[in-house]
């Protein structure tokens, strides 16, 4: 504590010049980590977003805001608005339930298959709304396995897929900060007579609390605009402000009623992530991290914490996330005269007329996938490393602030706005003779865009636990700022960038939403073969698309069991 | 330490493995076969739904000297929104694929200009002109979109499929039918529009409103309907009567069988007519004429039974054998003035949802 109150810092040892020249490179330095994230999405989101929302705005040349006032006067825009909060409030809150015994189980619980079962949630994540929508639907129509529920075309089952995509969310970004809480306070708290629920609410879960709301805002902003979950399981009488501006824009091109809901929906996402913001800044402090190994505990059967997220975790995995997967697994299987892996020997032909295999189309996946994760973990570093300093000054506080809400905002806007977006605004960029529509080049681009939020949300909460004097301190014992960053925030965040990654690269794997708007010249990705595939008459194609969809899956459950190896100790400080 | 250490090696196997497999790409692997070819480049823009068999457009290739590259954009509804956003940059020089339902907001719009066809099978093709248009679209193919029961499904309960559209509103039929929603699906608004061209522009919404009552399913989209809800064509789902097109049952002949389990309805149908157009603005409306010129030749005509689902328009090329078999087109479909289309569908579609969907 001496140290840090004589505040006696090596540059104020080298005079006022040098101070100055310092400071003036570091605000350089900070401007450019600011600087390089906000041109990325400047360029290819917000200006795509802002050409096609503009063209909603302007008639004839002529801005024109009539649209506002007449769309705003519907009572379906009212409904529609209370359907897309109401749908993404009871997403949230299901996924929040039942991931955080979740992320608990799997991350400060040791026990055998512990890692295949981290690997295996992140699936649903992945998988492709159509082929979720076969799956989940196949379960509950009249005959189906759970036929006799009566959840078929419900809210209820809108809310369970929402739950189905976004638990590994929830398990990843709480656990990854969970399992390297020094669990000491907790064990004082029990040792001084504390239950175990009460050492819980009272110390585990205010530490707790900025992860979860970081894992609450993606959540909520993945659900509010989900758009073929909604529409496959239960149809236009859930619409929702996104599924709403796809009828407008792809069916009716009424642009000025999308632009007006596409600014509707901006605004909820935005009110969503300033309530996020302020939970976070509440609760948010620096905590004792440990290694991650070092607090894992075997299950004890005894301890009515461990029991409970056991049996939560089971039920969830195995009914909520299992069944689905294993009746595409068995479906898949089904050839049209019995049992057989005939489908899967389909994945190496050219599937008629795709003219690739899905084979070849999963290693187009995995390059494009390779490509947005690398744009992302670059972008959304910068964004979480600018984002983690807390700048005395009111006004650099507030931007930086800024910065990690407009980042998120990718999540927030609906992906035929920015679809349709890159097809206005990327003819000829910034008047250069490259139609980046038909490049193929923006494909790993739109996916990054997506994923970036996943890194910051994941690297952020650990950077932001760093006890800011262990920097203090660093920089009092002579380190120079890029040292401080290389030894303090550079080790703490390589762990969670292992995260950051395997989320980063399922996101871009599984992702369709902005992929099919992009124009695909000769080569597409795993997920829009299997979509090309299931809109074909045919009990073959049909069974081939299921065994594309379970190779995604496969393929999503190995990349993120190697990243969960990338992550343990001893790895990490090497890398 | 040991088991760390295999598991540093593990790892970084495993992103050896991974960057190997992708090439270590930074946007890799993009390079387009074929180019350097004397003739130029053309560019297709179509919907996800294209495809030919393997050779046809090489052949195509290497005939002209032209590289043929494809642009696929979701289905055709969206295709013509998509052309008329980009109107001023075209994203290529030839579109096919533009429906009936949509011809007429491509022509309105200015999207596609005239060409001239020179195929033998453009006689054919005329046939199916949008009415006032002066060759800037030319047909491909046709289909019908109709209903189709599950035979095995009537068989097992013993009860005679239905057959027209007011069997599907008895109450022997309650609780039997599933079709894809109108507004995110181009079967079902042709059904929307067979209905019209049926009952009438004061009568097709009173039929739905029948067929809500007895129990219509609505899904998502043709393969929602098609593979979760019905219950023949590979689906396992409970209803025996979908809305698919008059191509489907050969796709349900059994192995070692030789009847199909399913059939179509051909007193429900609407024709579907796909057309190909020279885009306005294109950078090489020659090849793009060519290509045109190409689609309607013998050997894409005959491909597109089994490549696109569709049938030809040229009447010099032979059907497939299950096809004449078990696919004959309707004698009788229903059409709408594509005219009539351009200036009602929104409103149409509003009606339809506030009758049916609520």
């Amino acid at each position: 504590m001496t140290l840090l109150d004589r505040r006696v810092t090596p540059a104020a040892a080298r005079g006022p010049a040098a101070d100055r020249r310092a400071s003036v490179g570091r605000t350089l330095g900070w401007a450019a980590a600011a600087g390089v994230p906000l041109a990325f999405l400047g360029v290819f989101f917000a200006w795509p977003v802002a050409e096609i929302v503009g063209r909603g705005f302007v008639t004839d040349g002529v801005l024109d805001l009539s649209g506002v006032g007449e769309v705003l006067g519907r009572p379906r825009t009212w409904r529609i608005l209370g359907q897309t909060l109401t749908q993404a409030a009871l997403g949230t809150a299901g996924s929040l339930l039942l991931g955080i015994p979740g992320a608990y189980l799997l991350h400060r619980c040791r026990f055998p298959g512990r890692d295949a079962l981290r690997a295996v949630v992140t699936v649903p994540f992945v998988l492709p709304t159509v082929v979720v929508g076969v799956a989940f639907r196949s379960l509950l129509v009249d005959g189906g396995m759970l036929g006799g529920l009566g959840l078929d075309g419900t809210l209820a089952a809108i809310v369970l897929a929402l739950v189905f995509f976004n638990y590994a969310v929830v398990v990843r970004t709480v656990g990854g900060l969970w399992e390297r809480l020094d669990p000491r306070a907790e064990q004082a708290a029990r040792s001084l007579g504390a239950s175990p629920w009460r050492a819980f609410r009272t110390v585990t879960l205010p530490a707790l609390a900025p992860a979860i709301a970081s894992a609450a805002s993606l959540t909520f902003l993945f659900c509010a605009t989900a758009f073929g979950t909604v529409l496959v399981l239960g149809g236009r009488r859930f619409g929702t402000v996104e599924t709403e501006i796809w009828v407008q824009t792809t069916q009716y091109l009424d642009l000025r009623a999308a632009a007006v809901l596409s600014v509707l929906q901006l605004v909820v996402v935005a009110g969503a992530l300033a309530a996020a913001a302020r939970a976070r800044a509440r609760t948010e402090r620096a905590l004792d991290l440990g290694e991650p190994v070092g607090t894992a505990h075997p299950v004890r059967w005894r301890d009515p914490v461990d029991v409970t997220a056991v049996v939560v975790t089971a039920v969830t995995v195995v009914g909520l996330l299992a069944l689905p997967l294993v009746n595409l697994v068995v479906r898949s299987l089904r050839t049209p005269t019995g049992w057989g892996l005939d489908h899967y020997a389909a994945l190496a032909l050219p599937a008629d007329t795709l003219r690739v295999t899905p084979l070849a189309a999963a290693v187009t996946s995995l390059r494009v996938a390779l490509d947005a994760t690398v744009i992302a973990l670059v972008v959304g570093g910068l964004v979480a490393l600018v984002v983690s300093r807390r700048p005395r000054r009111p006004v650099l506080r507030r931007a930086v602030g800024g910065l990690d809400a407009v980042m998120m905002l990718p999540l927030g806007v609906s992906a035929v706005t920015v679809g349709f977006g890159f097809l206005v605004a990327m003819d000829a960029p910034f008047g250069l003779d490259v139609d980046l529509r038909t490049s193929g080049v923006l494909v790993p681009v739109a996916q990054a865009v997506v994923a970036v939020p996943l890194v910051v949300r994941t690297v952020l909460p650990v950077l932001r636990a760093v006890d800011p004097r262990l920097r203090e301190v660093a920089a009092t014992l002579g380190a120079p700022p890029g040292r401080v960053l290389r030894t303090v925030d550079l080790a703490m965040a390589v762990r969670s960038l292992g995260l950051a990654l395997g989320l980063a690269f399922a996101a871009s794997l599984g992702e369709f939403g902005a992929t099919s708007f992009l124009a695909r010249p000769e080569n597409p990705t795993l997920p829009v073969v299997v979509f090309r595939l299931i809109g074909r008459p045919g009990a073959e194609s049909y069974g081939t698309a299921l065994a594309a969809a379970v190779l995604l899956a496969a393929l999503t459950a190995a990349v993120v069991a190697v990243c969960e190896r990338l992550r343990t100790p001893g790895v990490g400080g090497s890398w | 330490m040991a088991p760390t250490h295999h598991r540093t090696r593990t790892a970084a196997l495993g992103l050896a493995g991974a960057l190997a497999l992708t090439g270590c790409s930074a946007v890799g692997g993009g390079t387009d076969a074929g180019e350097g070819t004397d003739g130029g480049t053309v560019t297709l823009v179509t919907h996800e739904s294209f495809g030919l068999a393997e050779g046809i457009l090489e052949q195509f290739e290497q005939d002209t000297g032209l590289t043929v590259e494809i642009v696929q954009q979701a289905d055709s509804g969206a295709l013509v929104n998509q052309l008329v956003l980009t109107k001023d940059a075209p994203l290529g020089d030839l579109v096919y694929g533009v429906d009936n339902t949509f011809a007429s907001r491509a022509l309105d719009e200015g999207v596609v200009v005239p060409a001239e066809v020179t195929a033998p099978a453009a006689q054919d093709a005329a046939a199916y002109a949008v009415p006032g248009d002066d060759g800037a679209l030319t047909a491909i193919d046709v289909g019908d979109v109709c209903m189709n029961v599950d035979l095995t499904w009537f068989e097992e309960q013993g009860v005679e499929p239905p057959e027209t559209f007011e069997d599907l509103t008895a109450p022997q039929y309650a609780d039997l039918t599933v079709v894809p929603d109108p507004v995110t699906s181009s079967p079902g608004l042709a059904f929307v529009l067979a209905t019209i061209g049926r009952f009438g522009e004061d009568g097709w919404l009173d039929y739905w409103a029948d067929l809500r009552d007895n129990g219509l399913q609505v899904a998502d989209g043709w393969s929602e309907a098609y593979y979760t809800d019905f219950s023949g064509g590979g689906g396992e789902g409970p209803r025996p009567v979908v809305l698919s097109y008059a191509s489907s049952p050969p796709f349900t002949v059994p192995e070692g069988g030789d009847e199909p389990t399913t059939a179509a309805l051909l007193g429900t149908c609407f024709r579907q007519v796909e057309y190909a157009g020279v885009l306005a603005g294109a950078d090489n409306p020659e090849g793009a004429a060519q290509l045109l010129d190409f689609l309607l030749s013998d050997e894409v005509q005959a491909d597109i039974p089994t490549s696109m689902y569709m049938y030809p328009v040229s009447s010099s090329v032979e059907l497939p054998e299950d096809w004449a078999s078990w696919a004959p087109l309707s004698d009788e479909p229903y059409d709408v003035a594509p005219a009539d289309v351009a200036e009602h569908r929104e409103a149409w579609l509003e009606d339809w949802s506030a009758t049916v969907v609520g």
